[in-house]
């Protein structure tokens, strides 16, 4: 199915009603992989935006005031008190590496093999350093702050599962993003895509669209954490 | 662009990545000084959906290249959005309808 050659078919508008209309596939010249990628990360922004409408929910209906995620995230240094310190260099550091990764998509297109093995590897590398941040941000709030699902020192006992729920389920995505990628770049520099090797787990040969597929996972955490940062931390 | 030497696949050139994510680096401050200098009511929630939104839609338009794809899976993928922000609107005003019963309990009790 990917090998329609897509220039040719009608674009914009008039592409759209001609896919639609096909009675064959409708994502022309898009691999199966890819579409099913796209349509798990859609479903995925159901869940996310869930636990954030359900964290609106929580915020604007409680009488009791909300901690104020400023002064919460805030991190003394130097002995000056700035405010959300760690969510900004986690913002940086994802940002980071999700730059790294459209780089390895690119270079992977290139049949690159080298430049987009390292630049998968850089961006694991990223990932990881967020999730070990985040690990400190979690452990300050629960061991030296006393932060609880059930209760919190700051104000409305909704906050600390809402902070658990939401950033863990985030974590837990960049978490199994980083193992998929040191995966994906031990196969990259190995050689997978160029000899067509066999993955061990599916049997089946791949190539370097893998890459994009890979790719749309990892901007896809990138872009929920951006609404993370915005409804939870800066809101 | 350039054409691939085997499909039909495109390739992009170095410099609109790197701009795009120069560009996430100045919106993420810029998100982040909302904060720093401590704008608060309006202002402060107009600031960070404004950022928010030009963030995520460089992210999905250029890194996850919906730009260049066919609209087919365009509108697959922005139509359901619609689904979530009527869903924002409804919970918006059901937390009201809650916070407003809470607390007229809480003044007048049972």
């Amino acid at each position: 199915m990917s090998e329609i050659d897509t220039s040719k078919l009608p674009q914009g508008g008039k592409g759209f009603a001609h896919d639609f209309a096909a009675d064959q596939t409708t994502f022309k010249g898009m691999p199966w992989g890819k579409a099913m990628m796209w349509i798990f990360l859609l479903s995925d922004t159901f869940i996310f935006s869930c636990f954030l409408i359900s964290l609106m929910t929580a915020r604007a209906s409680t009488t009791v005031e909300w901690p104020y995620p400023s002064e919460v995230f805030g991190l003394t240094m130097f002995g000056v008190e700035v405010p959300l310190l760690l969510i900004a260099i986690m913002t940086f550091v994802l940002i980071t590496s999700s730059g790294t990764m459209a780089l390895a998509v690119k270079y992977g297109y290139e049949r690159n093999r080298k430049m987009c093995g390292y630049l998968i590897l850089a961006t694991a590398i990223g990932g990881l350093t967020f999730v070990g941040m985040q690990a400190f941000e979690w452990s300050k709030l629960i061991f030296h702050d006393g932060v609880r699902p059930w209760g919190n020192p700051f104000g409305a006992e909704q906050f600390g599962a809402f902070f658990f729920m939401v950033t863990g389920f985030h974590g837990t995505h960049v978490s199994i993003g980083v193992i998929f990628l040191f995966i994906f770049a031990r196969k990259t520099l190995r050689g997978d895509f160029d000899t067509g090797r066999r993955g061990y787990f599916t049997s089946m040969k791949s190539d370097y669209k893998a890459i994009e597929i890979l790719g749309l996972y990892w901007h896809f955490v990138d872009l929920v954490w951006v609404f993370i940062f915005a409804f939870f931390y800066l809101w | 662009m350039e054409q691939n030497n085997k499909k039909s696949t495109t390739t992009h050139s170095i410099g609109i990545y790197l701009w795009i994510w120069g560009l996430l680096f100045v919106f993420s401050t810029f998100s982040y000084m909302v904060d720093w200098y401590n704008f608060q009511g309006l202002l402060r929630w107009s600031l960070i959906i404004f950022f928010m939104l030009l963030k995520a839609g460089l992210i999905m338009a250029i890194f996850m290249h919906l730009y260049w794809e066919r609209w087919a899976i365009v509108n697959v993928l922005l139509w359901p959005m619609t689904a979530i922000i009527v869903f924002v609107a409804i919970m918006a005003a059901e937390s009201e309808y809650t916070f407003f019963t809470r607390a007229l309990f809480f003044v007048m009790g049972n």
